[in-house]
């Protein structure tokens, strides 16, 4: 694997359209859940646990090699929330793009074909990781770290707050981070044994409620 | 669609001047400026003055509504389906020049649904003077200020003034009330721009949008040469 490819995926600056998204931050600081830095650290490790599992799970298995439709009908089983099953996708169809300027490949153009709208964004995101020459493990850092950092941006521009207590909360949450990619993987590889059912499904249904309000409001800052 | 030899091939990935289809795709013109400059209010009147002889669509980037794409909903410049509002994330130099993705996929939407397109008007949501389109997203930008926004806004210069295929200093009407010295305007944008061209507009009178159009139909033929 190359430690360097997995710095430029990884990187908030890789345009593939996270910048419009909270991950649930903005709905979640108009309901008075997030007022600073430690319900924003209380909100992400929530999510970690939750979405970000799944996500890591998802990209995981498919830098196994697991097909990716039966990741994708899998990530929508486990989202039920319409408004982030459409988020999901234009993430996905926007990262599958950049993945392809950056990466391109057979298996990504495979990909796009079969998902002209975009599937899942952690599927897209296990599949460049594999095209990238990167393991599971990787792709589940990946998908774990973005399961926070998105949140954690947003709510600097949402609340004002101080960036550097922000990055901070990412940095007292990188231990539990690991730990979630070695679960991920640990699933991943179930799966490739008996199938997308064994991968977790853990969901937070305050982020799907706030996700089905926020998708809503006339007015708003992010797109999810 | 009958010259439709690769129909299967996946979608473009930025700035292919072809479809998947392999026919050739729109011309995709961007417009950026300050907050309140006219930038809809140009887009409007572009659409007015080509709608007839052009098949058209527009993208617009609010940064927290969809205001400039329900304004030009409600002036009816378009049918809705050639309308799309891109939520931006607070950010719309973002989404128009470090992460184009999402303006990417507006563009080619409107193609494949409302077929085939000879023009994509791509309006950003007010932002200061350093927001320039990326190359990757539109073909050419217009930037537009205007003479209530300070005379001096051509001397300060800044990618948008400096750059910019066309820039458009608009609300001319408005000079004599603000005090804007238009001739110093002109002599301070062709000491930052050399050669590239400047028009002074009002939209609030006859000629309108006129030299705009002009210079978007010169685009045009030249892309489609
Ligand atoms: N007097 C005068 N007013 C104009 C002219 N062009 C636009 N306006 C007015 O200026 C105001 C702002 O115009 P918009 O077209 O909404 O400006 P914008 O640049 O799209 O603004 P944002 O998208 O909010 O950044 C509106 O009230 C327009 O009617 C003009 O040539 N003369
Ligand atoms: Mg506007």
């Amino acid at each position: 694997m190359s430690r360097a490819a997995l710095l430029v995926l990884a990187d908030g600056r890789f345009p593939a359209g996270g910048h419009a998204h909270s991950g649930g931050a903005e709905a979640a600081v108009k309901a008075g859940r997030i007022t600073g830095a430690s319900s924003l650290e209380e909100f992400c490790r929530g999510r970690l646990h939750t979405a970000g599992l799944v996500s890591a799970s998802l990209a995981a298995a498919a830098v196994l090699g697991v097909n990716p439709m039966e990741l994708d009908a899998a990530a929508d089983a486990r989202t039920p929330s319409p408004a982030l099953r459409v988020a999901a996708r234009k993430l996905g169809r926007q990262l599958m793009r950049a993945a392809r300027a950056t990466w391109p490949s057979v298996e990504l153009d495979a990909l796009a074909r079969e998902f002209p709208k975009g599937a899942h964004q952690p599927v897209v995101l296990g599949v460049t990781a594999r095209v990238a020459g990167l393991d599971a493990v990787d792709a589940a850092h990946c998908a774990a770290y973005e399961s926070v950092s998105g949140p954690a941006s947003a709510t600097v521009r949402l609340l004002s707050l101080d960036p550097f207590d922000a990055t901070a909360v990412l940095a007292r949450l990188a231990p539990e981070l690991d730990r979630v990619a070695d679960q991920a993987v640990e699933a991943a590889g179930r799966v490739v044994d008996h199938g997308v059912d064994a991968l977790p499904s853990a969901s937070a249904p305050l982020l799907e409620i706030g996700a089905e309000l926020h998708a809503a409001w006339p007015v708003r800052l992010f797109a999810s | 669609m009958h010259l439709d030899h690769h129909h299967d091939g996946p979608a473009a990935v930025s700035a292919d001047a072809h479809r998947p289809n392999g026919s050739r795709r729109a011309l995709r013109i961007g417009l950026g400026g300050p907050v309140g400059s006219g930038k809809t209010a140009t887009v409007a009147a572009l659409c007015r003055a080509l709608r007839d002889e052009l098949s058209l669509a527009v993208v617009t980037n609010d940064i927290y509504t969809r205001e400039d794409a329900e304004f030009l909903l409600r002036e009816a410049v378009l049918p809705p389906e050639r309308i799309t509002a891109v939520e931006t994330g607070a950010c719309p130099h973002t989404a128009i020049r470090d992460d184009i993705s999402a303006n990417l996929e507006a563009v080619e939407d409107l193609e494949d649904e409302v077929g085939p397109l000879d023009l994509v008007l791509v309006e950003s949501g007010g932002d200061n003077l350093t927001a320039t389109f990326s190359k990757g997203l539109v073909d050419a930008q217009i930037f537009v200020i205007d003479v209530a926004g300070g005379d001096d806004i051509p001397r300060k210069g800044g990618p948008g003034v400096t750059t910019a295929d066309l820039l458009v200093v608009n609300k001319t009407d408005l000079a004599p009330y603000v005090g804007s010295d238009l001739a110093r305007m002109a002599a301070d944008a062709k000491a930052q721009r050399a050669e590239l061209p400047v028009v002074f507009q009002s939209l609030r009178t006859e000629a309108g949008v006129t030299d705009v159009a002009a210079w978007v139909r010169a685009q045009l033929a030249a892309w489609t040469a």
